[in-house]
């Protein structure tokens, strides 16, 4: 009998192609995902060693960092960004690499369209000069971000060096409560784990709270793996999986369906196997989450203080983020004043996200000083939005409703906090300056978020829900 | 890439964990298609005042800075995002080396693909160096990459991992590029091998 595997041992022993001693192993990479923002100096160095795109037919680029969400009929003001976007198209025509433009249905935040576009698959290995490519781990593949040199690598090889990482099990036990989703599950386990928790291990994520999530929820969870420090996070495919897989135009048709569902089914962990690490956490005795600090392991349930930093164990940490903050220790969350409020990124900018929010909003006014933006994560959901009128929902309450991009999650592309503004933000990241020189952000779910615009100030969403 | 072998030079300190690459870079300074040039935004919110002019209080603006070569940083430095942006603009600032307890992933593997050298010594020596580099007097510390070892001002040496793979094409200079594009017949043995799978999209 063979020796029982993990979901992530299967996928790396199918990919490695030599493992040479004394080397890292070569990783045969299945799709790679390209954006403006860290290729242009791949392609260079393709261009000046004299090096095609091994795998044009592997590699898929898209538009989303650092273009406008504005209407996209008009030019790319900012002059450095257009520079950006237009060498993406001049790379990919020069390498034969398949480009989602602006306008096209396939456009959009990276780690939405793979997914939607049936490009993602189970047991693949994926790879995105972005750090948030563990995303696509929720379809049980090995998803990881790169650096540009990596890039650069796996244009010229479809290959990758790597070192094989540990593994750590996290388990999510118990029933959500009714207000808490996918979003308060990862905060919870960063606050747990806190931001270097995870390097060096890839997380499986597991237990009766994952298996119940939507294909949405769980990339929301994958999604923020490295803001724990792991470079990947995985769910092993399921129904659900296949489910939302099944006539996606990229996926596998006909016999070819059957044949890699065969395959698919056989990914999940064998009984029996072991992981490096296990992180265990009790899932029905969750609240809502939202973080209060300048990294994403600084977020405590909703109805909790601001934590002091006299006596906390990282107490240097929280209060020179919480001097950044401008928070007072012991202070409630709940009640604290709001100026804007950010639905999207690849953590939370998907139908079933945009559709949460709107179910909050619908029928409300959001607070008169409260600036509200909603960003659709690619154009194929900004339609499905729009056929489910969310967009009116959105804008009678005196939200914006813009195109598709990363947008406000990086602010590169114009739309961004002032210095001193607060803002509560689906997004992953609340570093100091990452939503605009200055601005302060909470991080918490579409529900929370939506709350916070209705209310303009912190809000347990689940007093406005019936 | 440059060889590394042994170097010796200034260290200064930054004494603040969790550093993540929005700080060592932010995004805004992403838009660019070139690695040059961006040296001079390296931590560039805590570095400059909203009038562009030097922050006289943040180290980078202070004479010690001037020619260090190795950055003492606090526990888990570099976290956040992939940018590579990250480690072109330290060594774009200068420096050739960074010292901590421990580095996020991407931001190590990236330092080690240009020829950085991310150096993780144990905690006891990380507040040792914090405190030294951080004071008044600058100090000088010598990088032996062939022996892994750091030789600290008092004599002392302390000795820091690295994977066998980046220390030979360090101290080479060699792009790792190269090994991949020799495994080229493997890989294509690999695609005719597993064609079933490969061939899926
Ligand atoms: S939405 Fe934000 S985190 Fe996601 S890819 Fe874009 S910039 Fe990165």
């Amino acid at each position: 009998m063979t020796q029982p595997r993990t979901l992530f041992e299967k996928i790396w022993d199918e990919h490695v192609v030599v493992h040479e001693a004394g080397s890292p192993a070569v990783l045969y990479i299945d799709l790679h995902l390209v954006h403006e923002v860290t290729s242009p100096q791949a392609f260079q160095g393709l261009r000046d060693k004299g090096l095609k795109v091994r795998r044009p037919d592997h590699t898929q680029a898209t538009l989303d960092h650092s273009i406008p969400t504005t209407d996209r009929t008009l030019p790319i003001v900012d002059p450095f960004a257009a520079r950006q976007v237009e060498q993406l198209r001049i790379n990919c025509k020069e390498f034969g690499v398949p480009l989602e433009d602006l306008g096209s249905e396939g456009q959009g935040i990276v780690h939405v369209i793979g997914p939607e576009l049936g490009l993602t698959q189970p047991g693949m290995t994926v790879v995105c000069g972005d750090s948030h490519t563990a995303t696509h781990g929720a379809f049980g593949a090995l998803a990881f971000g790169i650096g540009t040199t990596e890039v650069e690598h796996v244009l010229a090889t479809q290959c990758l060096l790597q070192n094989k990482p540990q593994t750590c099990e996290v388990r999510f036990e118990g029933v959500l409560p009714k207000g808490v989703g996918a979003k308060d599950l990862i905060l919870a386990l960063i606050a747990k784990i806190g931001v270097g928790g995870g390097t060096g291990h890839v997380l499986e994520y597991a237990g009766e709270a994952i298996r119940s999530l939507s294909m949405e929820g769980r990339m929301t969870v994958c999604n923020m793996s490295i803001e724990g420090g792991a470079r990947a996070g995985m769910i092993a495919p399921d129904d659900k999986t296949f489910e939302y897989l099944a006539g996606r135009p990229k996926a596998p048709h006909g016999q070819g369906w059957n044949d890699a569902l065969a395959r698919w089914r056989q990914l999940p962990t064998d009984e029996g196997a072991g992981y490096d690490k296990q992180v265990s956490i009790d899932a029905s005795a969750l609240e809502p989450m939202i973080t209060y600090g300048t990294n994403p392991g600084m977020g405590v349930p909703i109805s909790q203080p601001v934590p002091d930093p006299s006596t906390a164990a990282n107490g240097e940490s929280i209060r020179k983020a919480l001097d950044y903050m401008a928070l007072e220790p012991g202070k409630p969350l709940l009640g604290h004043p709001v100026d804007v409020v950010f639905i999207g990124s690849c953590t939370n900018s998907r139908i079933s996200d945009l559709r949460e929010a709107a179910s909050l909003i619908k029928g409300r006014k959001i607070s008169p000083h409260v600036r509200m933006l909603v960003v659709p994560g690619s154009e194929k959901t900004k339609r499905q939005a729009e056929a489910e009128n969310l967009p009116e929902i959105f804008r009678s309450a005196g939200a914006e409703w813009r195109e598709a991009g990363c947008s406000m999650c990086i602010a590169m592309n114009g739309d961004q906090l002032s210095p001193g503004q607060y803002c509560v933000s689906t997004s992953n990241r609340n570093f100091e300056g990452r939503q605009g020189k200055g601005g302060r952000t909470f991080l918490a779910s579409p529900l929370t978020a939506a709350a916070a615009a209705v209310s303009g100030a912190i809000t347990d969403a689940r007093t406005l829900m019936q | 890439m440059q060889a590394i072998n042994t170097f010796s030079g200034k260290a200064i300190a930054l004494p603040v964990k969790d550093i993540d690459t929005d700080q060592i870079i932010p995004a805004r300074f992403l838009k660019t298609v070139d690695k040059q040039g961006l040296g001079k935004n390296l931590f560039n919110d805590w570095r400059y005042l909203e009038d562009g002019s030097p922050k006289p209080t943040f180290l980078l603006n202070q004479p010690r800075a001037e020619g260090a070569v190795i950055l003492v940083a606090g526990d888990n430095f570099g976290c956040g995002s992939s940018r590579e942006h990250a480690p072109w603009a330290l060594m774009g600032f200068g420096f050739r080396a960074v010292i901590s307890t421990s580095f996020a992933d991407i931001f190590q593997i990236n330092c080690l693909k240009n020829g950085l050298l991310p150096i993780i010594v144990d905690e006891a020596t990380h507040v040792d160096l914090l405190a030294s580099a951080g004071g008044d007097e600058p100090i000088e510390l010598e990088v032996d990459l062939p022996n892994q070892a750091v030789r600290l001002p008092d004599g002392r040496t302390t000795s820091f991992p690295i994977d066998a793979f980046s220390k030979k094409c360090l101290l080479a200079g060699m792009d790792q590029l190269d090994y991949l594009l020799n495994q080229d017949a493997a890989v294509s043995m690999y695609e005719a091998s597993h064609r079933d799978r490969v061939s899926t999209l």
